[in-house]
């Protein structure tokens, strides 16, 4: 195994070269009209006044600091607080259980293929199906959980569990995990898949154990697989926005414990019936924060862990 | 021969096609006049077949005119109808909302103003109504009013029977006694969650306790805060009822709630006139009753949060406002009234309307004898953060154990502030 050498590079022919930019020009295009352009117009719309959609004065970083004051302070904090708490909660638990899951499976002899399905099935699902499902199981009145728990007295298990600032956070991270856990599964499975196996076959001979081989061999070589998925992990945290929505409404409800930044951006960014105005400037200065935090993070991520990747 | 036959053709085809087209030409803006499409949005899912049905009236009386009706999902009306007025592609008529949702609209210049001959009838309305559509710092007329809410106790006396109940409550104390008593006997007493909807359950018993009417003008005018005792009183008495709301209230949803009451598993209800209709359809032999919020003693003041639900608006840009304004007119005669009150079970704020069912009576009668405008709505619901949505996230946590009455109040109390005037210089 020799460390990647991200600077490798092929030589690429003047016939090559007019195929390279037809190719990747479109999406470059594409990037520029659906990224870019949204992007700076979200900057230019935080640095001015606005009521209702009506844009007024320039204002320049008012907006931000509005975002650093009462009343919006706590806010703005809260959610990025919540966001923190979504990202580790879900980094190291749906990244432990996928990896067990992914091991599970790449040990079995037979069935592997439906295995894979199982849990792969809930990522297939919409979002806000899933949301909308487990708000319905968890009902204290009428779903199945608070019944099995009454019927069967169980106490622990007959919960206000969307209902209790300290308890919903975490049970939306539970139902975020249940559904996307198998995505981590399937990443590292296939990196598994890839580990050739005669490393492994050779720890064997030499009479590694199990956990060393996992721990020496296996885990180093799936770092590709673990950059992808915290990257993605990163990124999906502090967008999170549709299970919250669904569950929580707009209010981040219970008592605004389960508001996240991209929820708190389209309340302020929309407005509701009964409970926010308009505020595209407040809105837009979230926006460009969340956009600024979450590409640096992605971007140092990404060349922190790929520093790490070995090649086989 | 061939040569004249196929002259003669072109000849007789190139006549037929001029007559056709001058006909045509002629007939263009006659038939542009007798044809005029128009559409309107609304965020009355549950009365998108009534207001199908008032359009093809309206459309019978006024050939040429065809409307159509497009509802959505009331949580997501605002963006839709907000996000396609910028983008230039609002409906020509528009269901409003009233006082801060309706501002939003107002202030970018989506709607336009209505004079008051151009609708006839327009002065016969109250003039609270008429405000409601107004913008907070625009007041001209924007809309015409629809309907009017108000907030109370649906009451189910076979289920309170059970306890020993006989008859709903004449004073508060005796309201909480029956709760109690509800309670003893292993029974739901409240069907209310503590979830988002608690600001309307608090509203429905709150002015009880802050004093109505004269406490809103006081606050309205700066001269008493959300932090007056009175109004940390009425914080209070929703703490006071979180025993008697179902196990587990804080994560009890509203759709929840409302099931709970309908499938007859709940003694009380408290919320809108406006769920008259839905329980009466999602259960049509649940026998229920709707009274206002009782007094504390016999014989005591007593208050109702009443307020105008929303309106009727022309959008700014709409290239046919002549047909939306005969519409208009249309929305504001008997002629809709009467139906909307029969078919929709609510409150017209279309004046002179008889209503005969029973218990939209007994809310107007509560409403006339009793109103006090739904503070939150009504006067803090303009800009960010609203009072609504402080009292939603600061009920449910002070249900929780994590915040007092007192917190709450005086988060709501610095929150309004911020934008408030009135409040400058007392936070």
């Amino acid at each position: 195994m020799e460390k990647q050498n991200n600077m490798a590079t092929r030589n690429v022919t003047r016939y090559q070269r007019p195929w390279i930019i037809a190719f990747i020009t479109p999406a470059m295009i594409l990037t520029v009209i659906f990224t870019l352009v949204p992007a700076f117009t979200l900057l230019s719309y935080s640095l001015y006044g606005w009521e209702s959609f009506k844009r007024g004065d320039f204002v320049g970083f008012t907006n931000f600091e509005r975002l650093s004051n009462f009343p919006f302070r706590g806010d703005f904090g809260g959610a990025f607080r919540n966001n923190v708490i979504v990202f580790v909660t879900l980094f190291l638990v749906q990244t432990s259980v996928g990896m067990i899951l992914a091991l599970a499976i790449y040990r079995l002899r037979r069935g592997k293929k439906l295995f894979q399905a199982i849990v792969f099935l809930p990522v297939i699902l919409s979002l806000v199906i899933v949301a909308f499902m487990w708000k319905l199981f968890l009902d204290p009145l009428f779903g199945p959980i608070s019944s099995l728990a009454l019927q069967f007295n169980l106490p622990w298990l007959n919960q206000p569990w969307l209902g209790q600032p300290g308890l919903a956070l975490f049970t939306l991270i539970f139902i975020g995990l249940w559904r996307w856990v198998g995505f981590p599964a399937i990443v590292f499975l296939a990196g598994m898949n890839s580990i050739n196996e005669e490393y492994i076959e050779a720890a064997r001979i030499d009479g590694a154990s199990e956990m060393q081989i996992f721990r020496k061999i296996i885990f180093p070589l799936l770092a590709p697989s673990f950059t992808i998925v915290a990257i993605l992990t990163f990124i999906g945290a502090f967008e999170w926005f549709e299970l919250p929505y669904v569950i929580g409404g707009v209010t981040g409800q219970p008592g605004g414990s389960t508001t996240t930044m991209a929820l708190l951006f389209y309340r302020l960014a929309f407005g509701t019936v009964d409970s926010a105005t308009v505020d595209v400037g407040l809105s837009s200065a979230i926006g460009v924060i969340l956009f600024i935090f979450v590409g640096i993070g992605a971007a140092l991520g990404s060349y922190y862990l790929r520093k790490r990747e070995i090649q086989q | 021969m061939k040569t004249r036959n196929r002259l003669r053709h072109l000849v007789a085809s190139l006549t037929v096609s001029a007559v056709a087209l001058s006909g045509s030409v002629l007939m263009a803006p006659m038939s542009k006049a007798a044809n005029v499409e128009l559409t309107m949005y609304s965020w009355r899912v549950e009365d998108k077949a009534f207001y199908e049905s008032v359009i093809k009236d309206f459309s019978a009386a006024n050939p040429g005119i065809k409307i159509t009706f497009q509802s959505f999902p009331s949580a997501d009306y605002q963006t839709i109808l907000m996000s396609a007025m910028a983008a230039g592609k609002g409906p020509d008529i528009v269901h409003v909302r009233a006082y801060g949702a309706l501002d939003q609209l107002v202030v970018p210049g989506y709607l336009s103003p209505l004079a008051a001959n151009e609708v006839k009838g327009l002065n016969k309305y109250p003039v609270d109504a008429l405000n409601s559509q107004r913008g907070f710092s625009d007041k001209r007329l924007f809309g015409v009013p629809f309907a009017y809410q108000s907030l109370g106790i649906f009451y189910n006396l076979e289920y309170m029977r059970k306890a020993g109940i006989q008859l709903p409550p004449n004073t508060y104390p005796e309201f909480i006694e029956q709760l109690k008593k509800i309670k003893a006997a292993g029974l739901q007493g409240l069907a209310n969650g503590g979830s988002t909807h608690i600001e309307q359950m608090w509203g429905t018993i709150a002015p009880m306790f802050y004093g109505g009417t004269e406490f809103y003008n006081d606050v309205v005018a700066g001269k008493k805060t959300f932090t007056d005792p009175a109004f940390i009183k009425s914080l209070e008495a929703v703490q006071e009822l979180f025993p008697y709301m179902p196990s587990n209230a804080t994560a009890v949803s509203y759709d929840a709630s409302r099931a709970l009451f309908f499938s007859g598993k709940a003694a009380f209800f408290m919320g809108g006139i406006f769920e008259l209709g839905y329980f009466r359809n999602q259960n049509p032999k649940l026998k229920f009753d709707f009274m206002a919020t009782p007094p504390m003693s016999k014989g005591g003041k007593q208050f109702v949060s009443t307020w105008a639900d929303g309106g009727f608006g022309i959008n700014a840009k709409t290239k046919a406002r002549p047909e939306a304004l005969k519409f208009l007119n249309y929305l504001a005669s008997k002629s809709f009234g009467a139906p909307f009150v029969q078919t929709v079970a609510q409150i017209t704020a279309v004046p002179g309307v008889p209503i005969r069912d029973r218990q939209l009576q007994k809310a107007v009668s509560s409403i006339n004898k009793w109103g006090t405008p739904y503070i939150m709505l009504v006067g803090f619901r303009y800009k960010n953060p609203t009072g609504s949505a402080l009292l939603q996230t600061g009920i449910p946590n002070m249900l929780n154990g994590t915040k007092t009455a007192k917190q709450v109040a005086d988060e709501v109390n610095k929150g309004v502030g911020t934008w408030f005037g009135p409040f400058a210089g007392k936070i």
